[in-house]
C-alpha cells in the first residue's frame, strides 16, 4: 500500500460540494504535485488531511492506519506536517522557538521541571536549540534565529514555516503554495530546497502550486483538481500532455 | 537564545528593584518613618501584585480574558483563613501557615481548574462571561455559609448561626456575611515580598519553558499549533490553573493580614476583578514586571492623594487615562520608537551604563 492513501473523499459547505470523489495515491519519497485554478478545492483537501475539516464521505490512509476525521494533532503524530496558504506562524515568537515548538513532541520534559529549572530543563533546551539551528540552517535560517517570526520578510516566513513543520518529523510534508508572493529568483531557490529537503529528511511531498510551469519542473507526479473533481492524474509528463487538462487548464 | 537572556535580565533587575524597596521601607517603618497608612498598605500591595501577576499569565499568555480573578483571590483568602482558624490552637504557628498557604493556592487552583475544563473547549469570549459568574456567585455564597466547631467536629450550616446546632462551648469559624475574624495575621511585609519575588520566578520560568511555548504557540495561532501536534485543552488548562492558584496566594496573604476577613463587592468582587485587569493593562499586557508596578502605583496613588480630597479620584482617573495613552496609543508608540523611549530601548540604555561603570 502506498504511504498515502485517499478513496472517494468528499466534502458538502452546505449546498457546495467543494470537493467530490477526490482518490490519490502517493508512494513513500514521491514528490506529488497537485494543481487546480482557483477555487478548484486544492487547500480544502490540506483541511481535511490535517483533519481540519472533517471529510463528508471517504477514507484517508497514512501509512496502512486510518486517520481519516482524526483529531488534528493526532494526524501530526501519525506523520503529516503542513504549512498554509495564508502563513501561520507564532508572529510573536522568536524564529528558534517556533522551531522549537514544532520540536515539542520529540523532547519531554514536565511543567514543574520547567518551572523549577531542574538539571533536565536545561540538558533538554539545550539539545532543542540544537536540534532547531540545524533544522533552520538548512534554510539559512539560522543566522535568524533570534529574530521575532513577524520580523522576518515573506519568502523567509515561507521557509520558516516549512522548517517548523519539518521539525515535527513528519511523513508526509504537505505545502500549500509554497513559492505564493516570491519572485523568480527566491522561487528557483526554494524549488532546489525542497528538493534538497526530500532527500535529506527522506520524506515524501505533496505540494499544492498555482503555477503549472513550476511543478513540472520537480514533481514526478501530478493531480490535477477541477471544480473539485481530479480531472486527471499521473506522471508529470502525462498529465501535462492529457488533452482534458489541456483544455480546461493550460486553455487558451 | 539572547531573547531569554533579555527577559532573565528583565526579571533580576524587577527583583532588584523590588528587594531594594523592601529593605528601604523596612528601615523606614522600623525607625517609625513609615505613616500608618502606608504601613498597613504593605501587604495589601504585595497581594494585589500577586494577583496582577496570576491574571497576566491569562491574559498574556493564555490570550484569554478572565472578569473573575478576585473570586480565585476569595477562594485563596477563605480556604486559607478557615483552615487557620480550625488548627488555631492544634498546629503550631509556623507549619500551620505553610499549610494554610498551600490550602489556599491548590483551593484557587481546583476552582480554576474546575471552570477551565468546559470552558476553554470553547474558543471566544466565553471564559470572560464564566469568570464574572464565579467571581459574583463564590462571593455570595461564601456570604451565605455558616460553620461552627465543637467537640464533635464541624458543623455546616447555609441558614444561619443556630441551625448549626453547636454545643455551648463551640466556636464559630464561618459566619455568613460576618465572614470569617480573628484569623491570626501572619502576613508579614518580608512573607508578602517573597512570595512576590517567587511568582514572579515561576511565571518567568514557566512562560519560557517546553510548556510555556506551547501555550504561547495555542495563543499566536491555535491551528498552527493544532497542526503541529500540541494538545490544545491540556497547555490551556495548564496555564489557567497556574495563574488562578497565584491568584490564590495574594488571597491568603490578604486573609492573613486582616483581622475581620469579609467577601464583599469592593475586595473580592466583580470591581476587584477589573482593578485587577487595570494594573494588567496599564503595566502592559504580558509584562509581568509591569503589573506589579502598576499594582503598586495605582494602589499608593490614591491614599497618597487622600490629602485633595474631593480632586482624589479626579487625578486618579487622568494619570489612569494619561497612562493608558502612555502605552497603548498608537501615535504616542510611534514617538516612543522614534525617540527611544520604549522599555526595551530605556532598559538597553541602563544596561551600557551599567557595564561602562563596571569596566
Ligand atoms: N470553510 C468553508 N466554508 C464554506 N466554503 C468553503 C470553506 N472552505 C472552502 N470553501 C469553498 O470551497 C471551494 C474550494 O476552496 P479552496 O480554498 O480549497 O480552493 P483552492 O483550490 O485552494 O483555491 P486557491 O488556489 O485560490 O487557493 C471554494 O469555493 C471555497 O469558497
Ligand atoms: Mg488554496
Amino acid at each position: 500500500m502506498a504511504l498515502l492513501e485517499v478513496t472517494n473523499l468528499g466534502i458538502s459547505f452546505g449546498g457546495l460540494r467543494a470537493v467530490d470523489e477526490f482518490n490519490l495515491s502517493i508512494e513513500k519519497g514521491e514528490l506529488y504535485g497537485l494543481i487546480g485554478p482557483n477555487g478548484a478545492g486544492k487547500t480544502t483537501v490540506f483541511n481535511m488531511l490535517t483533519g481540519i475539516y472533517k471529510p463528508t464521505d471517504g477514507k484517508i490512509f497514512l501509512d496502512k492506519t486510518d486517520i481519516t476525521g482524526r483529531k488534528t494533532a493526532d494526524i501530526n503524530k501519525a506523520g503529516v506536517a503542513r504549512t498554509f496558504q495564508n502563513i501561520r506562524l507564532f508572529g510573536d515568537q522568536s524564529v528558534l522557538d517556533n522551531v522549537k515548538i514544532g520540536l515539542h513532541n520529540s523532547f519531554e520534559y514536565g511543567t514543574a521541571t520547567g518551572i523549577l529549572r531542574l538539571p533536565k530543563y536545561f540538558a533538554t533546551e539545550k539539545e532543542m536549540n540544537n536540534k532547531a539551528l540545524e533544522i533552520l540552517s538548512v534554510f539559512g535560517l539560522d543566522s535568524a534565529a533570534d529574530i521575532l517570526a513577524s520580523n522576518l520578510p515573506y519568502g523567509k516566513q515561507r521557509e520558516l514555516e516549512i522548517a517548523r513543520a519539518l521539525a515535527t518529523g513528519p511523513k508526509l510534508l504537505l505545502l500549500d503554495e509554497p513559492a505564493a508572493g516570491m519572485n523568480p529568483n527566491e522561487t528557483r531557490d526554494l524549488m532546489n530546497t525542497i528538493a534538497l529537503i526530500r532527500k535529506e529528511f527522506g520524506i515524501t511531498i505533496l505540494l499544492i502550486e498555482h503555477d503549472m510551469k513550476l511543478v513540472s519542473g520537480i514533481c514526478e507526479k501530478l493531480t490535477v483538481l477541477n471544480f473539485g473533481r481530479v480531472l486527471s492524474s499521473g506522471l508529470t509528463s502525462d498529465v501535462l500532455n492529457d488533452p482534458e487538462v489541456i483544455k480546461a487548464y493550460l486553455g487558451e | 537564545m539572547k531573547n531569554m537572556n533579555k527577559s532573565t535580565q528583565k526579571l533580576l533587575s524587577t527583583i532588584g528593584v523590588i528587594v531594594v524597596l523592601y529593605i528601604v521601607l523596612s528601615v523606614m517603618e522600623g525607625t517609625g518613618n513609615l505613616s500608618s497608612l502606608l504601613s498597613g498598605l504593605l501587604v495589601p500591595v504585595c497581594a494585589y501584585s500577586l494577583v496582577a501577576v496570576g491574571l497576566n499569565l491569562c491574559v498574556g499568555y493564555l490570550g484569554e480574558l478572565s472578569l473573575g480573578h478576585a473570586g480565585f483571590m476569595c477562594v485563596g483568602a477563605f480556604a486559607s483563613a478557615f483552615f487557620s482558624k480550625v488548627f488555631m490552637n492544634t498546629i503550631p504557628d509556623v507549619p500551620r501557615f505553610i499549610l494554610s498557604l498551600l490550602i489556599g493556592t491548590c483551593f484557587a487552583a481546583l476552582f480554576g481548574f474546575l471552570i477551565a475544563i468546559p470552558v476553554l473547549r470553547l474558543s471566544g469570549d466565553y471564559l470572560a462571561i464564566v469568570t464574572l459568574a464565579f467571581g459574583e456567585i463564590i462571593k455570595n455564597v461564601i456570604n451565605v455559609i455558616y460553620i461552627g466547631m465543637d467537640s464533635k467536629g464541624l458543623h455546616f450550616s447555609m441558614k444561619d448561626m443556630l441551625s448549626l446546632g453547636m454545643e455551648p462551648g463551640g466556636t464559630l469559624v464561618v459566619n455568613g456575611a460576618q465572614g470569617i475574624t480573628g484569623t491570626p495575621r501572619q502576613s508579614t511585609f518580608t512573607l508578602a515580598v517573597i512570595l512576590l519575588i517567587l511568582a514572579l520566578v515561576i511565571t518567568h520560568n514557566f512562560v519560557n519553558s517546553r510548556t510555556g511555548r506551547a501555550v504561547k504557540a495555542i495563543r499566536d495561532n491555535q491551528i498552527a499549533a493544532e497542526t503541529v501536534g500540541l494538545p490544545i485543552t491540556k497547555y490551556k488548562l495548564i496555564a489557567f490553573t497556574i495563574s488562578a492558584a497565584i491568584a490564590g496566594v495574594g488571597g491568603v496573604l490578604y486573609a492573613h493580614n486582616i483581622n475581620s476577613l469579609i467577601a464583599t463587592t469592593n475586595n473580592f468582587g466583580y470591581n476587584m476583578s477589573i482593578m485587577i485587569l487595570v494594573y494588567v493593562v496599564l503595566g502592559g499586557i504580558g509584562n509581568f514586571s509591569g503589573s506589579v508596578v502598576a499594582a503598586v502605583v495605582l494602589t499608593l496613588l490614591p491614599e497618597l492623594l487622600r490629602g485633595l480630597s474631593t480632586y482624589r479620584m479626579l487625578i486618579y482617573s487622568i494619570v489612569l487615562i494619561a497612562l493608558m495613552l502612555f502605552n497603548w496609543a498608537p501615535s504616542i508608540l510611534e514617538y516612543r520608537n522614534k525617540h527611544g523611549l520604549t522599555a526595551a530601548a530605556i532598559a538597553a540604555k541602563f544596561k551600557k551604563k551599567n557595564t561602562k561603570e563596571v569596566s
